[in-house]
């Protein structure tokens, strides 16, 4: 049997639990979700008051799943950061204790890193320009040197933040993507919506405001929400193209929550298709935050034996993304 | 000649409002900069409805491989030379919008020309002079990434020669506080917290 990691995710609002093997086989992947009242976002402490009621019951089903013991495991890998620092705690200190416990290495994995190598992995992309968008990342990168560089971001909502908050001010469920989607393809007439973006960064913040206040006049909503997904995403796309011609990459991969959504992967498949690049988006089951994008990590980092001291394994709330050394690429 | 292509990923209506609206601005843009001191392709036609403008070939290299050959001291000097044309910019009230070293072009007599204005804008705000040295010090960062911290150094350095220690200082500060932004940050984790005007119905 190849050697085991169980993965640990925590976070944002979800808390997951996975085992993967080095031979990048996820033999399960469990995870609950602290859902917000209607109208409200995350509170970071009621949301890791839910990890912590139901992390032992997820962890357990993960290695019942997985058909694996504890003592089984070989490492215990841990999504240190960027996230809320409440929810990163849950997870860290369950992950230290059973590392501790079964005497095996304690795994630090930076959780964007983890939605690039699950994507990777599920489309088995070799070297593409990312497009990470999670409710935390709106983010462009390509690795390059044992990093990865970013090209592009947000300067200063990301997709998912816009997308929530739009969402939560029409009075719809959290989180408001999926259901914009819905009303999107209801909507007929394209409403004119601020379109900015500056060299390959995007920024949303005047595009919330702006539909907000249509939103207040009585525009329709399923027209408010096509033209608020066809603006974003456009500028989204533009920012994508600009990038895949500097970086003239091959791939252009698609990862994080914001992933699953339809009319988003049609316009960056139309930009990977003018650059001559594979279009590719991660697995709809690995697309939001999971415990698989930790667990499948962490085998890449143990295989290149990077395990963090109990003493020295502090979550890391503002973690960045391109500060992070990835030996394994 | 440079023509706005449509991009088949764009609603119709959207499309040519943005192509319109960037070849008007870049026009105009290509002039007032030259004005202020940058050196810019002349332009001799513009087609807004076309998407289309007819400028002078500026035959040079893209600073982007014109760098990987210089030796220390030619780096700094150029890089020194690209601040000092950003500062000309901004002391005009001109943000570029898309400084990449794609974006400069080094002709065989060494002048520095800047190119591809569409993006750009009229502005004297901190913010905007500050998105735009930010985005330059991200094209060293991603593309330049063995000579980033000596080559942006010495951009900011041909800037302050030009707009002062107290403005470079102040646009510094403001960079700092975009950069935070945008990536996994407080303001990001503050705009999930419940109590935003926006939020509440």
């Amino acid at each position: 049997m190849p050697p085991l990691i169980l993965g640990i995710e925590s976070t944002a609002h979800t808390f997951g639990a996975s085992v993967a093997t080095t031979d990048g086989s996820i033999l399960s992947d469990v995870k609950r979700t602290y859902v917000p009242g209607t109208g409200r976002g995350i509170h970071p402490r009621e949301a890791a008051q839910h990890h912590s009621s139901i992390a032992d019951a997820v962890i357990l089903q993960a290695l019942e799943r997985a058909n694996v013991t504890a003592r089984d495991l070989d490492g215990v890998a841990v999504a240190l950061g960027p996230g809320l620092g409440p929810t990163l705690r849950i997870g860290a200190t369950l992950a230290r204790a059973l590392a501790s416990r079964l005497r095996v290495p304690l795994i630090p994995v930076h959780h964007a890193i983890g939605h690039i190598e699950i994507g990777a992995l599920t489309t088995r992309s070799s070297d593409p320009l990312v497009v990470l968008l999670s409710g935390g990342h709106t983010t462009i990168a390509a690795f390059a040197s044992r990093r990865w560089r970013i090209y592009g971001e947000t300067e200063d909502i990301t997709l998912g933040n816009l997308l929530d908050m739009f969402g939560r001010s029409a009075g719809l469920a959290s989180p408001g993507g999926p259901e914009i989607e819905r009303l999107a393809m209801k909507g007929k007439s394209f409403i004119e919506l601020p379109y900015t973006v500056k060299g390959n960064d995007v920024s949303y913040s005047g595009l919330l405001t702006a539909a907000t206040k249509l939103l207040q006049a009585g525009r329709p909503i399923e027209d408010l929400c096509f033209s608020v997904q066809e603006v974003s995403f456009s500028m989204l796309a533009e920012a994508a193209e600009r990038s895949l011609a500097h970086t003239e990459k091959k791939e252009l991969l698609l990862v994080g929550g914001v992933a699953s959504n339809l009319a988003l992967r049609k316009k960056l498949e139309i930009v990977a298709g003018e650059h001559q690049a594979d279009f590719r988006a991660v697995d709809p089951k690995f697309a939001g935050d999971c415990g698989a994008q930790i667990s499948w990590t962490g085998t890449l980092a143990l295989s290149r034996q990077m395990f963090v001291d109990i003493e020295r394994s502090q979550v890391k709330p503002r973690w960045r993304l391109d500060e992070v050394d990835v030996p394994w690429r | 000649m440079k023509t706005r292509l449509r991009k088949s990923y764009r609603l119709d209506a959207l499309d040519h409002s943005i192509r319109v609206a960037r070849t008007s601005r870049e026009a105009n843009l290509l002039h007032d900069s030259k004005r202020a001191g940058v050196p810019t392709p002349t332009v001799y036609q513009v087609d807004t409805a076309g998407c289309t403008i007819i400028m002078e070939y500026v035959d040079g290299s893209r600073l982007k491989e014109a760098l990987t050959d210089m030796d220390q001291s030619e780096l700094r000097r150029t890089c020194k030379h690209v601040g000092s044309l950003i500062g000309r910019l901004h002391s005009a009230g001109i943000v570029h919008g898309d400084l990449t070293t794609s974006n400069m072009i080094l002709t065989d007599g060494a002048k520095l020309f800047f190119i591809d204005f569409g993006l750009s804008d009229y502005s004297y705000e901190v913010e905007s002079k500050g998105v735009d040295l930010l985005l330059m010090s991200r094209a060293f960062k991603s593309t330049h990434y063995a000579l980033h911290s000596r080559a942006f150094e010495a951009v900011v350095d041909g800037y302050r020669e030009v707009v002062g220690n107290d403005e470079t200082h102040l646009i510094s500060g403001k960079m700092r506080e975009i950069e935070k932004r945008g990536r996994y940050s407080e303001r990001s984790q503050a705009s999930m917290v419940p109590d935003i005007k926006q939020g509440q119905v």
